[in-house]
């Protein structure tokens, strides 16, 4: 019994990362209908651009984890700009094929400049693990989860109640209705795919001080945010974060009860359950991306 | 194109294939082109599935590794001779094409292709960590040679006519299959489906039946891959690889019969003249797939056919055009 709570806890500590990139897929996959298989390589960027700002350019950490950020939505604002906006009433399929592409460029690219060798993120403070009962929760992974819903929250109040977050909202709702009230789409889609993708290099750069950093990390975080997304309903906050815990707590129960090997496979056998049995998720409206 | 154009074409084409391991410079060479051509197979396939129905597959390489694995454990654990472990490859990837397709066919657009993903995946963690079945990540050593017999296709050359046969009943069966009432059906699948279902046609059935014949052809470009490189590990299932048929497909001409063998040649042959690194290969590839979208849907055949009506056509274009002969992209 012990060691399944602890087993728990553990999987609660992933799933707030995992709620970080599956808010940010929602976002680009549910409202502006991009399958953006380059999730995980701009969740992958943000954890190079935290290791070069604290390890090659002597940054402090929360300042590396601010700029790593805003460097992502800046990257992901000009690719928005480069390479979506002409392509955006085009079959979906087209736009998705650009992202396979980036993808690929930007995971090679990746290991070109920072070579395969994984890199480690020092760990910002030393506090002692916190010890509730028999599980045992270490101070740093802690602070990633509170830092995760902060930044998840901040996120609502942003689409909730900001001009951008309206114009959003709207822009999501009826495209045609909302240019006629004179909301700039083309730099509202620009904006979502940047804030989209800045949740998504926050994940990145908070796991880098867990996690080793390497090229190839963002493969599996691209399908696990796809299934994340898929399990909770296409476009659904709630739904994403609910998906993301059940995705993170099942991970950690198959690794310690099935097989570690295995872990992985959890999201994809998540994913087809849920699109068959379904396809909608769990807390979805019907809405298909057709 | 006229069909005694095609067959001249087709009949040059063959003649240079058959003498090709005489003028190949070096035995390097030749191997090049043999992963072109086990390359041909597999873009030919996925176009079946892709090119003709219109559901953009990224797990095709699920059927390749199906293929491989068959193949090399029946002949190294259970000594099959190679011409039943060749077939068998087939046919369980066939089967395992059948029973994959009939769950993700239910899917359509963006959900059909990330359900491709997860089952690759999925077979990629199983051939990982089913270390008693597959050896893990160790992988499957000393697969023999392919071999008929006593005929065994040990030497580059014999391989490669052994790959080229494969090949040309591969094309072969994939034109047959495209300009039967099957093509047509899938065709209009794509087009609307909506409609097509309007005038009674199930189009489960004919995708089904398109994906199992697609799976047995990728199945047996795996069991070739496996003896003639003797060696197989887990990363035939890697995503690249199916990265790799999407760009041969897509960048060749999809949806025709040549463009994604034109594709498979081009994207095998070109990074190995310029020898350029894998990393360096793949940020171009990145970079190709992303410009071939937007600027030539058509592909590298589209734009070939296009240079070629502009430039050795011209002089005959007041008949082409007045006479009424129309040239459409229909190889």
């Amino acid at each position: 019994m012990e060691g399944l709570a602890q087993t728990i806890a553990n999987g609660i500590i992933i799933s707030g990362t995992y709620a970080l990139l599956a808010v940010g897929l929602t976002l680009i996959f549910g409202f502006m209908e991009l399958v953006n298989f380059a999730h995980g390589e701009l969740y992958m960027l943000g954890a190079y651009f935290t290791f070069t700002f604290t390890v090659l350019l002597g940054f402090p950490y929360w300042l590396a984890l601010v700029l790593s950020i805003i460097g992502v939505m800046i990257l992901a604002y000009i690719l928005d700009l480069a390479l979506f906006r002409p392509l955006r009433d085009q079959d979906i399929l087209v736009r998705m094929l650009t992202t396979v592409g980036l993808m690929v460029a930007f995971q090679n690219l990746a290991l070109l400049i920072w070579d395969p060798v994984p890199k480690r993120v020092p760990v910002p403070l030393e506090l002692p693990p916190l010890v509730i009962g028999s599980v045992h929760l270490s101070a740093l992974h802690l602070i990633v989860v509170v830092i995760a819903i902060a930044l998840i929250m901040g996120f609502h109040l942003f689409m909730q109640y900001t001009k951008i977050g309206m114009a959003m909202r709207a822009t999501f709702q009826d495209r045609e209705v909302a240019s006629a009230y004179g909301v700039d789409v083309n730099r509202v889609y620009g904006y979502t795919f940047a804030l989209g993708a800045g949740m998504a290099a926050a994940g990145g750069a908070l796991l880098s001080t867990i996690y080793l950093v390497t090229p190839t990390m963002g493969s599996m975080a691209t399908t696990k945010a796809f299934a994340v997304v898929i399990l909770g309903g296409l476009g659904n906050f709630v739904g994403a974060i609910v998906g993301a815990f059940i995705l993170g707590i099942s991970e950690t129960l198959a690794a310690t009860y099935i097989a570690s090997g295995y872990k992985d496979a959890i999201a994809f056998i998540l994913l087809v359950i849920i699109l068959l049995l379904k396809p909608a998720g769990i807390l979805g409206k019907a809405r298909g991306v057709e | 194109m006229r069909t005694w154009k095609k067959l001249f074409l087709a009949l040059i084409a063959t003649l240079i294939l058959l003498i090709l391991p005489w003028i190949l410079p070096s035995t390097y060479a030749l191997h090049v082109i043999i992963l072109a051509l086990v390359y041909a197979v597999l873009a030919t396939s996925l176009n079946l599935v892709t090119g003709y129905s219109g559901l953009l597959s990224l797990g095709h390489q699920a059927f390749f590794g199906i293929g491989a694995y068959t193949s090399a454990l029946l002949a190294v654990d259970l000594h099959f001779s190679f011409p039943g472990a060749f077939v068998a490859a087939g046919c369980i990837a066939a089967l395992a094409a059948y029973i994959i397709g009939s769950i993700t066919l239910r899917f359509r657009s963006a959900y059909f292709v990330i359900s491709t993903i997860a089952f690759a995946e999925m077979l990629r963690l199983i051939s990982l960590n089913w270390y008693s079945l597959t050896r893990g990540p160790l992988g499957v050593t000393n697969i023999p040679p392919p071999s008929l017999g006593t005929l065994i296709f040990d030497t580059p050359a014999k391989a490669y006519y052994f790959i080229l046969l494969v090949t040309l009943g591969t094309v072969l069966v994939a034109y047959r299959l495209v300009n039967s009432q099957l093509g047509r059906v899938l065709i209009g699948l794509r087009e609307a489906e909506y409609v097509a279902k309007a005038v009674g046609i199930n189009p489960k059935k004919y995708l089904i039946l398109c994906v199992t014949v697609s799976g047995f052809m990728a199945g047996v470009a795996g069991s070739f891959y496996a003896h003639y490189i003797k060696f197989l590990s887990p990363d035939v299932f890697y995503f690249g690889v199916a990265v790799n048929l999407v760009i041969m497909v897509i960048g060749g001409g999809i949806g025709t019969i040549a463009g994604p063998i034109l594709g498979a040649f081009v994207f095998t042959i070109i990074p190995e003249v310029l020898r350029a690194s894998d990393q360096f290969r793949l940020i171009i590839y990145g970079l190709v797939l992303i410009l071939i979208v937007r600027f030539l849907p058509g592909g590298l055949y589209s734009l070939l056919f296009t240079l070629w009506r502009k430039f050795v056509l011209s002089r005959m274009a007041y008949c082409q055009t007045e006479g009424g002969i129309r040239i459409h992209g229909d190889a």
